[in-house]
């Protein structure tokens, strides 16, 4: 062949694959596994709910073939902009709605309601060697806080332990829902923390090989991160007012782990749960998250929190 | 395939007579000519389209933020409270990481194109220069795991000199980390554009400063060298514009924390990783971060833009032409 | 090519011997020179090996990591959260071929009319054409991520607002590589000597004629090597499609015009390294190992173009 006839069976290639791919939409109508349902459901918001609806949205999709579920990372906030722009079905929420998006969703008519999904223990560690055991929320505050010039584990106010290590603090990124909350509850403003730590950004596995690494190493990331690596970490207990409580299920889930229990939140759009596969997705997601949460590393729901959920999403739809 | 014109296309010969002029005005070559010209002028448009893009927004950045505190500012912490907008700790990653990059690939990529230009038999030649190509097309985002995954933890922690300017152990994220790896990324530019322009020099130089004595060292440092130069030293601003505008490799292996340093065993972050990480993060639309990822874009491609410049005049300056 | 190793045999022997007859002659190079000599010639040649150790580094480590996720999964699997060990990429491939095809459409014409309109066309005096050859230049040194932002304020919103759609991802990328083809189309095509061109014009050809039958013809292996490059180019970025919405949770197969999103190789295999479970990381290698194959076979076909087409005049 030619060097031109090259060219043009590349180009017809080409365009054959284009075209192929941009008529390939009409799959919908074949034939699912069982299911009727079909269409597309478009879910965007917290990076730290993300794994969570990722997991029951395989599931889903997994037992409904026909619909498409794309799930998002523009972060908690991002999500809520896109969700009361009425560009999403379902935002994911690692805290609550706060005023100004309940506004500008009350503005653009998207009606939604807040659904538990799960809960986490954002988690405090240190390295194994680090004799402290307990911090309070003042502590950790000196830490952390805007204004915080500490450098040295002895310096930390009230500490009863000896220790004598240079602080070594990782933490995430200022996108991250995780910093959002951990700044809020300890130092008592979203984004106010002290600006020379390690910043890991998405990457938490960062924070754990630096805590592993320097004995004086501090860093605080979701439960998850810590039950995988609960071998070669230290978790600190926290106390919130009402003493030393450590990180776990139970005391996440009793509220008893304060002020660093969290709830994960969907909010889904009565308009988006007029769609039947949406409906059917967030009756799905409640039915099945306790299972999925606990091997994403999440904390499920008690019993009563589940009835709560499915009662605030009966009621939008 | 030709019946584009409507008047008098040229028969070959054996026909009527032919006119010498041509028979009327072809539409049909003005209008490929208009079409070509689209085709051109739609760089120039794309140009507009950046410049616009990034203008914009800057200006509503400039209103808020004072040009003072963002040009000559050392601490870049948008998204805390409150925000601070000093873009030089951000530069300061970018050319820190630059700096050790080139560091690493000057001297390899220009003894590479020495070897394969002067001293390299030919069949070496032929195998080597493609290998090094194919280092010239793996993605970024493989350099940057490379970087992480390997620079990092098997070559800078072990090998390192314990405390040496604050000591390499227990960071996750290193600049000298992507610096490296980015110098293995343009090793491959800077050896082949060299190479090229090495090649190029006519052997008769060569052959007569050997005639006169002269060892292969003389002649390949004293006589090939300066007349690549001009090739050599757009390879390397080639190289550098490259470094600062690459993307993926900070994002993995250098971090995201503003640093105003060129100390290369602390975590930076560079300007292309500010963009990628607050683009694709929390942030709303028309809000002051979102508009900082246009400002921190213009100036970038206003560095870019310059030493593209700088390259194309030095280019000029220095070209040997040969007969 | 010239260069001291595309000299004649004869040549070379003939500098040789006359060498060794000159050294011979003033007695023995002197030892300096000689350890000098040895020396640099050992210092470049570590360069080579340092730069040839540091891609096979690469590639060991990223099979070294992948190898335990590599199997025929990785092509027919979704990406999964759950159960990273049946994790694969097949959405983030299909997005990828399906990008670069887009990439390929527009490029081709775009960027063969603008080389052929710079070289044939313009009035290299007029200002308006170096202001075009310029602009290309520069757009050739452009950091990626820049169009990155041309394509999230011009493309998926802006004046075209396609939204973060599949398409939108191709042309921002296409945006990117056409200075590369261009300058490939505009070296192939000046390769083509004027004396061919004169010829075929005094024959009576038109200048359409003569580009369409004479220069195109021998141009294409020059360009059709350039284009290849850029597409292999594209293939591989990943800072403007993370700008323009690639996704990364997508289960589906991607289509180019459907508002639910995409995914592409060099994003997922980002989203799977910054994720720190082990398996994942080794999702992440597998990802690049997949790359480096595909980019291998893209990059050996367009040398193989180049040195079979290569046209000697």
């Amino acid at each position: 062949m030619t060097s031109s006839k090259w060219l043009t069976v590349v180009a017809s290639v080409a365009v054959l694959a284009f075209g192929v791919a941009a008529c390939g939409d009409s799959d919908d109508e074949a034939t699912g596994s069982g299911s009727d349902l079909s269409g597309s459901i478009r879910i965007d918001g917290s990076s730290t709910v993300a794994p969570l609806t990722e997991a029951v949205a395989e599931q889903f999709e997994a037992e409904n073939s026909d619909v498409r579920v794309t799930v998002g990372t523009s972060g908690t906030g991002g999500g809520f902009e896109k969700f009361c722009a009425g560009e999403t079905d379902i935002s994911d929420a690692s805290r609550a709605i706060e005023p100004e998006e309940v506004a500008a969703c009350k503005e653009n008519g998207v009606v939604n309601e807040e659904v538990r999904v799960a809960s986490d223990a954002l988690t405090v560690v240190v390295n194994p060697e680090n004799p402290v055991n307990c911090l309070t929320v003042e502590q950790l505050g000196a830490v952390w806080g805007p204004d915080s010039e500490l450098s040295n584990w002895s310096q930390i106010p009230g500490l009863e332990e000896e220790f004598d290590e240079e602080l070594a603090l990782f933490g995430p990124g200022t996108d991250s829902g995780t910093f959002d909350y951990f700044t809020e509850e300890i130092n008592g403003e979203e984004g106010a923390s002290r600006k020379d730590y390690n910043n890991v950004g998405e990457n938490d596995n960062a924070t754990v090989t630096g805590v592993q690494g320097s004995p004086g190493g501090m860093g605080y990331f979701g439960f998850s991160f810590y039950q995988e690596n609960e071998g070669t970490l230290k978790a600190l207990e926290v106390d919130g007012g009402k003493g030393c409580v450590a990180p776990s299920s139970e005391t996440a889930q009793n509220d008893a782990y304060v002020p660093l229990s969290r709830p994960l939140f969907i909010y889904p759009s009565a308009d988006a749960l007029k769609k039947p596969e949406v409906k059917a997705f967030v009756d799905f997601y409640l039915d099945n998250a306790n299972a999925v949460a606990e091997s994403v590393g999440f904390i499920p729901l008690t019993d009563e929190q589940l009835q709560l959920s499915k009662g605030a999403a009966a009621k939008l739809g | 395939m030709n019946a584009r014109t409507g008047t008098g296309a040229v028969e070959p010969a054996g026909g009527s007579p032919r006119r010498l002029q041509a028979p009327g005005p072809r539409y049909g070559e003005k209008a490929i000519h208009g079409l070509l010209a689209l085709c051109g002028v739609l760089s120039v448009l794309t140009t507009t389209a950046i410049v616009i893009s990034l203008v914009g927004p800057t200006i509503g950045f400039f209103e808020i933020v004072p040009v003072g505190d963002f040009f000559f500012g050392t601490d870049w912490t948008p998204q805390f409270e409150p925000p601070s907008f000093g873009v030089l700790a951000i530069v300061a990653g970018t050319f820190n990481v630059a700096l050790w990059g080139m560091l690493f690939a000057i001297p390899i990529g220009l003894g590479a194109a020495i070897y394969l230009s002067e001293y390299a038999a030919p069949r070496v030649r032929k195998t080597v220069k493609p290998v090094l190509e194919i280092l010239a097309g793996i993605p970024t985002v493989a350099i940057g795991f490379f970087a992480a995954t390997f620079i990092l933890p098997e070559i800078i922690q072990p090998l390192w000199p314990g405390e040496l300017f604050g000591g390499a152990v227990g960071k996750p994220f290193l600049a000298l980390a992507a610096g490296l790896g980015i110098g293995l990324m343009i090793v491959p530019i800077i050896a082949s554009i060299s190479e090229d322009a090495m090649s190029a020099v006519p052997n008769g130089l060569r052959e007569g400063a050997y005639a006169m004595g002269a060892t292969k060292l003389k002649v390949a440092t004293r006589v090939v060298f300066p007349a690549a130069l001009s090739g050599i030293v757009a390879s390397i601003v080639l190289a550098i514009s490259r470094a600062v505008g690459e993307t993926m490799i900070v994002l993995l292996a250098a971090g995201s924390t503003p640093n105003f340093t060129l100390n290369p065993v602390e975590p930076i972050q560079a300007m292309t990783a500010y963009i990628g990480v607050t683009a694709t993060g929390d942030i709303s639309t028309g809000s002051l971060d979102y508009k900082s990822v246009f400002s921190v874009g213009a100036l970038l491609f206003a560095i870019t833009l310059v030493m593209n410049m700088i390259s194309i005049r030095l280019v000029r300056r220095y070209r040997e032409v040969y007969e | 090519m010239t260069g001291p190793g595309a000299a004649a045999p004869r040549n070379r022997l003939a500098t040789a011997g006359a060498r060794a007859t000159t050294q011979a002659m003033l007695r023995n190079q002197p030892r300096g020179d000689v350890i000098r000599n040895t020396a640099f010639a050992g210092l470049l040649l570590l360069a080579i090996l340092i730069a040839l150790a540091g891609l096979l580094a690469l590639l060991i480590q990223a099979f070294a990591k992948g190898s335990s996720a590599l199997s025929l999964d990785l092509f027919t699997n979704p990406p999964s959260t759950a159960f990273p060990e049946k994790a694969g990429f097949r959405p983030a491939i299909i997005g990828s071929l399906e990008l670069i095809a887009g990439v390929i459409l527009f490029v081709i014409p775009v960027g063969i009319g603008a080389a052929l309109y710079l070289e044939e066309y313009a009035d290299k005096t007029r200002w308006w054409n170096r202001l075009i050859e310029v602009n290309i230049q520069n757009l050739a040194a452009v950091p990626s991520i820049i169009y990155g932002i041309l394509g999230l304020a011009f493309i998926v919103r802006g004046p075209f607002d396609l939204g973060f759609i599949l398409a939108a991802g191709s042309l921002t990328l296409a945006l990117l590589v056409l200075p590369m083809v261009i300058i490939a189309a505009r070296e192939a095509i000046r390769a083509v000597p004027d004396s061919i061109r004169q010829g075929s014009l005094a024959l009576g050809a038109t200048k359409w004629q003569t580009i369409r039958r004479q220069v195109l013809p021998a141009s294409v292996p020059g360009i059709a090597t350039g284009v290849i490059l850029a597409v292999s180019r594209a293939l591989g970025e990943t800072a403007p499609l993370l700008l323009v919405g690639a996704t990364v949770f997508v289960t589906f197969d991607p289509t180019p015009f459907s508002p639910d999103g995409y995914s592409a190789m060099p994003v997922q295999i980002f989203n799977y390294a910054v994720r720190p479970q082990e398996e994942f990381q080794a999702l992440a290698a597998a990802g690049i190992i997949v790359m480096l194959i595909v980019l291998l076979a893209m990059n050996s076909f367009a040398i193989w173009l180049r040195n079979r087409y290569e046209q000697r005049w």
